[in-house]
């Protein structure tokens, strides 16, 4: 049972296992996201300065680590594909291919300019919590909202 | 330098971007799930508000992996901040810190600038537009346009997706539009 709606159009984070998680078996996921959150602060990815100096084109920094994770994520995937490694329960990997639709270009932009303001994608908000930047709870509260509005009136925005 | 000093240090580029690719991988091999985080807020959205939307009734539970993930980045943030942390300010470029000090944003001592992001700063205008208008923007755009930077630069660039790449040329645009164009005036407010 796979029942994301719009599948097809937003497979985002998507589970592509048909297994039942057990909460102890999410653990795993808490523990990558540690490394994941630990590596976000340590890089300063999550810093808001980082981000304006992308876009002012004023340092290299964030091309080079998004460069070089995309870099990263082509050959494992690649690998993943060639090799048909399964998963660790033996299962095979299914990644759903993304669909064009007009959102990404009209929801591209707007999250681009959220970005810049705010200087965070939805990762780093978490990670900047946690840091202690208690007023980015509004943020993350203020980005649920932005998402359940977008559900809201979906299907009367071009796609 | 012992190894604490290292991990104090900030991490270069060429060690954190390969780091987070790698999670492309270990997330799909630990358990079939593509990489993505904006979706962790639509998990949240059909969890505690779903008001009979469409688009947030589904099962939720069964990508309850995704919020393990995201408590995850929230606690690695704690880690770093408490018991990594940089002792220096934040090395940012000299005009970029000369053009916030234009702006009255001086204070480079946190990795957000104070003047912008604090409880103070909510209740002002300019405050007000960062914190909340982009925070809604954000989450607005990211799931209209189906992913974020992991979701979509990351995730679907690794699989190579064509949308994706389109989605990541749009998100550049739009962070090079507000930074230049229109953030100059919020941060004059």
């Amino acid at each position: 049972m796979n029942n994301l709606e719009n599948k097809n159009t937003d497979t985002e984070g998507i589970n592509g296992s048909q297994l039942k998680d057990s909460g102890f078996s999410n653990l795993k996921y808490l523990i990558v996201g540690i490394f994941f959150g630990i590596v976000f602060v340590k890089a300063e990815i999550i810093s808001w300065f980082r981000i304006q100096e992308m876009f002012q084109l004023q340092s290299f920094f964030m091309y080079g680590v998004i460069g070089s994770a995309v870099v990263v994520g082509i050959i494992s995937v690649q690998i993943i594909k060639k090799f048909n490694i399964k998963t660790i329960q033996g299962e095979k990997i299914e990644i759903q291919p993304k669909v064009f639709s007009k959102g990404q270009i009209y929801g591209g932009l707007l999250f681009g300019f959220g970005w810049a303001i705010t200087g965070a994608c939805p990762g780093p908000l978490f990670a900047q919590i946690g840091t202690g930047v208690t007023v980015i709870v509004v943020t993350l509260v203020s980005a649920i909202a932005g998402t359940w509005f977008y559900g809201l009136i979906k299907d009367k925005l071009p796609h | 330098m012992n190894l604490l000093e290292i991990l104090r240090e900030p991490c270069p580029w060429y060690v954190a971007g390969p780091l987070i690719g790698l999670t492309v991988p270990i997330l799909l091999i630990i358990g079939n799930k593509s990489f993505g985080i904006s979706s962790s807020l639509r998990h949240i959205c059909a969890m505690c508000i779903p008001a009979n939307i469409s688009f947030f009734k589904y099962d939720w539970k069964k990508e309850s992996w995704n919020l393990f993930f995201v408590f995850g980045i929230f606690l690695g943030g704690v880690i770093a901040a408490y018991f990594l942390a940089n002792p220096n300010p934040v090395e940012i470029n000299a005009k970029l810190s000369e053009q916030l000090a234009t702006y009255g944003i001086t204070d480079h001592s946190g990795l957000l600038p104070k003047e912008l992001f604090s409880w103070e700063s909510l209740f002002t205008l300019r405050g007000f537009i960062m914190i909340v208008v982009g925070g809604f923007l954000v989450g607005f755009g990211t799931r209209y346009a189906g992913g974020c930077t992991s979701g979509h630069a990351i995730m679907g660039i690794s699989n190579l997706q064509w949308p994706s790449l389109v989605a990541t040329i749009c998100f550049m645009i739009g962070g090079f539009i507000m930074a230049n164009l229109i953030l100059p005036y919020i941060l004059a407010l």
